[in-house]
């Protein structure tokens, strides 16, 4: 076993003796179609947290997601209902805004050398305040295009869904394995995580680094802002109130160390998985309030935070 | 005297206050009944008044979260707390206790409690802060939840509402209150050496280490002040409005309380801190929504306004800022 | 301007900071297939000319040529696509990558444009073959000794088609096997036809691997030699700028010693780090602790200063058995320790020099006790005027003083606090030669004052100049204790060599 994957293993066993403690005690849990539906309901913030955990991973960190898919549900549902526009280059204005707004941000915290919290802080109240400019009320969107694409998918056995939002999880996650483990890219977030200094001196552009891992954050952001106006078919500038808390709390449940430098964006997905086997489990108890979520995964990320020191400290000792 | 001549610290104070000052003067040019204060019934009423008391909890809140970014920290936590204490308070008044020391005993317990999670958290088990504090932010409000059993519980407790919507000496209580915790904390800071270790832990830990300061312990510390602060901000705000709401009590006022601090001068790295300043940057996040409304500007546009005063002061505050502004200067100087 | 074997040319190369001169006019020629030692006191220059070798600074004036063409690297990315590699002391890998992304980053072999892991994992093992290291390159970096890492960053720079190899200080925490085996890779480069630039406080170090030698002093060129020709003593008196006088300060010797009061004493004393040693200090006694970097110096520092816990053995102070659960009560007991990392460990820097003077004392008293505010200024001038501190102004950020003046400003933190016993790491690291002497002076002082010091120093003249008596540390032992008459630089070094 190779030390390295270590929070790897932890995670994904623990969702999966979370699935088998559901489905021990309840007769429809243990399902094909509760699992999937998992994805069906996180989809969004699966891609989310994606984003999130190259922010972390190069020792950063981003407020402003929960603001950002906010905003591009506004803008969309405004761009459709007030401007008459097709849902696609709605679509594309937006995700290409939310690269530039992240890529703004990445460039402040660069050449200025600000925290990264406060500077995304600041953009999430930019993101959030905008989105109220365009429309405070909720806006609905009404387009054939997005009836068809909210329908669209795949019926699996045992009535399980695999419809579009997952399927653009999916997408999301091979592509940022890809970029992660297996572009210059990936080694240049995991060097600047490790050791930013270091990793100027073995010639790692940091300023160009920066930029697009917030601009990419950002970017990945915008698009969970799509994927969660499927579900809601409506842009509202209070949605996704928090997003970026879930988002964090899955990056680090998912076992990357928030100090940047070692974790997987698969670790990632487990994370948003092992939340929402928590929600699902209170969901079928009935008997728990939702609030217990919350505590639960407070829990969680204290555990988690728990074992990273652990294991950070043992590290250096050896 | 000129500005270069000045000591740092009188420096520092000038921008904020004078931030605060030239807000001000724009509320009366636009509204010129905004300085007066009437008196009825023996208390004082205005605009002016309204400002400071609306601005209380974030001034509180402020006030501890100075002394964690002194240490080089930050609370995110706050407005959970502020939730608990809230929940806390209501929960006894709601049981049957009357007894209005154990009311407020109760939830200052609850803050110092998750102040001091907080604490060593960061101190003895060296997490980082955002990440520490992010914990409690994330289950406080479950834990608000939980002691509400989901519900927003109403309650009605004469002396408990006095926290919120008493009047002393004519002010209302809030004001009073903060300026007892800013006493209080300014004795405990500058009239023992304990500042003096705040700010060396913030400046240099390690180096505070090497000094024999017990640099685990200052920050255990600060975030219990800070846990207080919370606690007392949050009874106000339930006593405000005779209830406990465990989702919006406190929602996003942590956020304003980073940004009074920062408005207040204090850098975010650690090292010098001033509470009075950080007050002054409550009021004027304050004052700022009110010029905001004064002056027409709808009330949506508030956070946008917000965001671009934090990068304002954000890059005011940034040595590399003033490089670029210095080699512009010099670029046209040479041009012209 | 350069003869065909010249690689790397540098003509009154210019670097300026704010208020110093850095290096004014210094030439410097590196041929292919030579290794060039670089050498000078802390200070003279050496780390500010290779980082504008390097890109890391950028010249105010002069010239460098590579191969004869002018060269402008911007940034250290720059000069490696030029083909100048340097290696630092603290390996500047990354610790979180593995073997093999670390000798390959921003050169990663790619397949359809992805990154070829396999063929990455296959040239790196193949590459540290040559190093005679059988390694596993798909493990992190930080799994591997820093000898082990200090190899791999030299492959890295030299694969990299590198034609200029810049060692900067990279035997400080080898041992000496390792030092054997690095000098034969560097030999072997040299074969190669590289020209390598050694930087390097171990002088025998430099004849044992060097062709020739350059030195620097306060940031001009003293001379180039070849190191056949040049003499130990001449080098030394070149580094330092004037000849080798003996030592004319009065040791207290061994004798005098037994009369005087034994003010601390470990017995046995070891730490997780350290193997178990005795030590003493009398009072008014200057106790040198040399060895090289890593050889257990600081560790015996935090040791007797509780930084580090006692593991075995035990410590006793005016006879009094001592034990500290924290750093506070070794203050309070009489202890003060100035580290080694000014920057990292000793200033608070956004902090006045007041109040950096008193936190000791402050600290000593305990919050409650606040010190009165004029008895603070009275304190901070004292000091400021007693170890000629320049500044205008005690309520000056402490960060805007010179590194002597910031030391200074430390000894005076721990002098308010009155120790008996005051352990120095390291006191005239990157400090100029004036308050360098100035700081000397103050140490010697202070033992007439009657205060106990233990002094820990890379710098053997300096030992040499106060130590009543000197401990020689390798590898996290003591190996040697020297004394009177016996300290001269010469048996210290073999005692450190572990020749004696």
């Amino acid at each position: 076993m190779n030390k390295k994957f270590l929070p790897l293993y932890v995670t994904s066993s623990l969702f999966v003796l979370l699935f088998l403690v559901g489905s021990v005690q309840f007769e429809n849990f243990g399902t094909l179609r509760v699992f999937m539906n998992l994805f069906t309901d996180n989809a969004f913030l699966i891609i989310a947290a994606i984003g999130m955990t190259f922010v972390i991973l190069s020792g950063g960190i981003d407020l402003s997601v929960g603001s950002t898919i906010a905003l591009s549900g506004v803008i969309i549902s405004v761009l459709l209902r007030d401007y008459g526009w097709h849902p696609i280059p709605a679509f594309a204005f937006v995700l290409v805004l939310g690269t530039l707004f992240g890529a703004a941000m990445g460039a402040i915290i660069h050449f200025y050398q600000l925290q990264p919290f406060i500077v995304t802080l600041a953009g999430m109240f930019f993101a959030r305040g905008l989105s109220s400019v365009v429309s405070e009320e909720s806006v609905p969107i009404t387009h054939m295009f997005y009836d068809n694409v909210a329908m669209f998918g795949f019926e699996l056995p045992g009535g399980a869904w695999l419809g579009s939002s997952t399927i653009i999880a999916l997408v999301v996650l091979g592509l940022a394995i890809w970029l992660a483990n297996f572009t210059r890219f990936g080694g240049r977030v995991y060097g600047i995580g490790g050791d930013a200094q270091s990793a100027a001196l073995m010639g790692v552009p940091i300023a160009r680094t920066t930029i697009s891992v917030y601009a990419l954050s950002s970017f990945f952001a915008a698009l969970s802002g799509i994927v969660f106006s499927f579900y809601t078919f409506s842009g509202y500038s209070l949605a996704a109130v928090g997003v970026e808390l879930d988002a964090i709390a899955a990056v680090v449940i998912g076992g990357t160390l928030l100090t940047g430098g070692y974790g997987y964006v698969v670790g990632t997905l487990f994370g948003v998985l092992i939340m929402g086997v928590v929600q699902t489990y209170i969901s079928f108890d009935g008997t728990l309030s939702s609030w217990w979520t919350k505590i639960v995964i407070g829990l969680l990320l204290f555990v988690f935070i728990a074992l990273q020191r652990y294991l950070v400290r043992r590290g250096t000792k050896a | 005297m000129r500005y270069k001549d000045l000591s740092p610290a009188v420096r520092r104070s000038l921008w904020p206050i004078i931030g605060l000052f030239v807000l001000l003067l724009a509320n009366v040019l636009i509204s010129p009944e905004f300085f007066s204060i009437e008196i009825k019934d023996g208390r004082f009423y205005g605009s002016l008044i309204d400002v400071m008391n609306r601005a209380a909890p974030v001034a509180l809140l402020a006030i501890g979260m100075t002394l964690v970014i002194a240490t080089g920290g930050v609370d995110l936590s706050v407005g959970s707390v502020m939730a608990i204490a809230g929940a806390v308070s209501a929960g006894l008044i709601v049981g049957g206790v009357d007894n209005i020391a154990i009311v407020i005993g109760g939830g200052l317990l609850a803050g110092v409690a998750a102040g001091f999670v907080n604490g060593f958290l960061v101190g003895y088990f060296g997490i980082q802060p955002i990440v520490a504090t992010l914990i409690l932010m994330v289950a406080g409000r479950g834990i608000a939840q939980l002691i509400n059993s989901g519900q927003i519980v109403t309650f009605h407790h004469e002396a408990f509402e006095y926290l919120g919507v008493g009047y002393l000496f004519g002010l209302p209580f809030p004001i009073i209150l903060v300026i007892i915790t800013f006493v209080l904390v300014q004795l405990l800071m500058r009239r023992t050496a304990l500042g003096l270790f705040v700010e060396g832990v913030g400046a240099n830990a390690s180096a505070s280490h090497y000094i024999g300061i017990n640099d685990k312990l200052i920050k255990l510390m600060v975030y219990c002040v800070s846990g207080l602060c919370a606690a007392v901000a949050g009874m106000i705000a339930a006593a405000d409005i005779g209830g406990s709401d465990a989702n919006n009590a406190g929602l996003w006022l942590e956020l304003d309380a980073i940004l009074a601090v920062v408005i207040g001068g204090a850098s975010l790295m650690g090292g010098r801190f001033s509470v009075f300043l950080s007050i002054i940057g409550a009021l004027i996040i304050q004052a700022l929504t009110i010029t905001i409304i004064l002056s027409g500007v709808p009330p949506k546009f508030n956070l946008l306004i917000k965001a671009a005063a934090i990068i304002v002061i954000l890059l005011l505050q940034s040595p590399e800022f003033h490089r670029q502004i210095a080699r512009f200067k010099k670029a046209g100087g040479a041009q012209s | 301007m350069s003869t065909d074997d010249t690689v790397l040319a540098l003509r009154g190369v210019v670097k300026t900071f704010p208020g110093v001169k850095a290096l004014n006019g210094v030439d410097f020629t590196l041929r292919k297939g030579e290794i060039h030692a670089l050498l000078g006191e802390n200070g003279a220059g050496k780390s500010t000319l290779i980082k504008v070798m390097t890109g890391v600074y950028r010249r105010n004036g002069g010239i460098i040529a590579l191969d004869g063409t002018e060269i402008h690297p911007a940034n250290t990315g720059d000069a490696q696509d030029l083909g100048i590699s340097t290696v630092y002391q603290e390996v500047n890998l990354l610790p979180n990558l593995t073997v093999a992304q670390n000798v390959f980053l921003e050169r990663e072999p790619k397949r359809f444009g992805i990154i070829d892991w396999r063929r990455m994992n296959r040239e790196a093992r193949e590459l540290l073959l040559g190093y005679d290291l059988d390694i596993d390159v798909t493990a992190p970096l930080n799994s591997y000794s820093v000898a082990v890492q200090q190899l791999i960053a030299i492959a890295r720079g030299v694969s990299m088609s590198a034609k200029v190899l810049i060692l900067d200080e990279p035997t400080a925490s080898l041992d000496a096997e390792e030092v054997a085996s690095l000098f034969n890779i560097m030999r072997d480069l040299r074969d190669r036809g590289i020209g390598i630039v050694f930087v390097t406080h171990f002088l025998d170090q430099v004849y044992a691997v060097c062709d020739r030698i350059t030195i620097l002093r306060n940031g001009t060129l003293v001379g180039e030699y070849e190191a056949a020709t040049l003499s130990q003593q001449d080098l030394v008196s070149h580094m330092l700028g004037k000849e080798l006088e003996k030592a004319v300060h009065e040791k207290v010797g061994q004798a005098e010693a037994q009369t005087r009061e034994t003010l601390f004493e470990l017995n046995q004393g070891s730490s997780d780090v350290l193997e178990p040693l005795d030590i003493s200090v009398c009072a008014g006694q200057v106790v040198g602790l040399a060895g090289l970097l890593g050889s257990g110096r600081t560790e015996l520092c935090k040791l007797v200063f509780g930084v580090d816990e006692l593991s075995q053995g035990d410590a006793k102070l005016n006879n009094q058995s001592i034990r500290f659960s924290n750093t506070r009560q070794a203050v309070v007991a009489g202890l003060g320790l100035c580290p080694e990392d000014r920057k990292k460990d000793g200033i608070l820097g956004p902090m006045s020099i007041r109040e950096n003077m008193i936190m000791a004392l402050q600290n000593k008293r305990g919050w409650w006790r606040y010190i009165p505010m004029k008895k603070q200024r009275e304190l901070a001038e004292h000091y400021v005027k007693v170890l000629k501190i320049a500044t205008s102004d005690i309520e000056k950020p402490i960060n805007q003083l010179s590194g002597g003046n910031q030391q200074k400003v430390i000894l005076a933190r721990w002098l308010a606090a009155e120790p008996k016993l005051m352990l120095l790491d390291e006191p005239t690291r990157g400090i100029d030669v004036g308050a360098h002497a100035e700081i000397i002076q103050l140490i010697r002082k202070l033992c007439d004052d009657g205060l106990g010091l233990l002094v820990a120093s890379s710098e053997l003249e300096e030992l040499v100049e106060f130590a009543d008596k000197v401990v020689v540390m390798r590898d996290r032992r003591k190996v040697a204790e020297l004394s009177g008459s016996d300290i001269s630089q010469q048996t210290i070094m073999q005692a450190i060599a572990g020749q004696s």
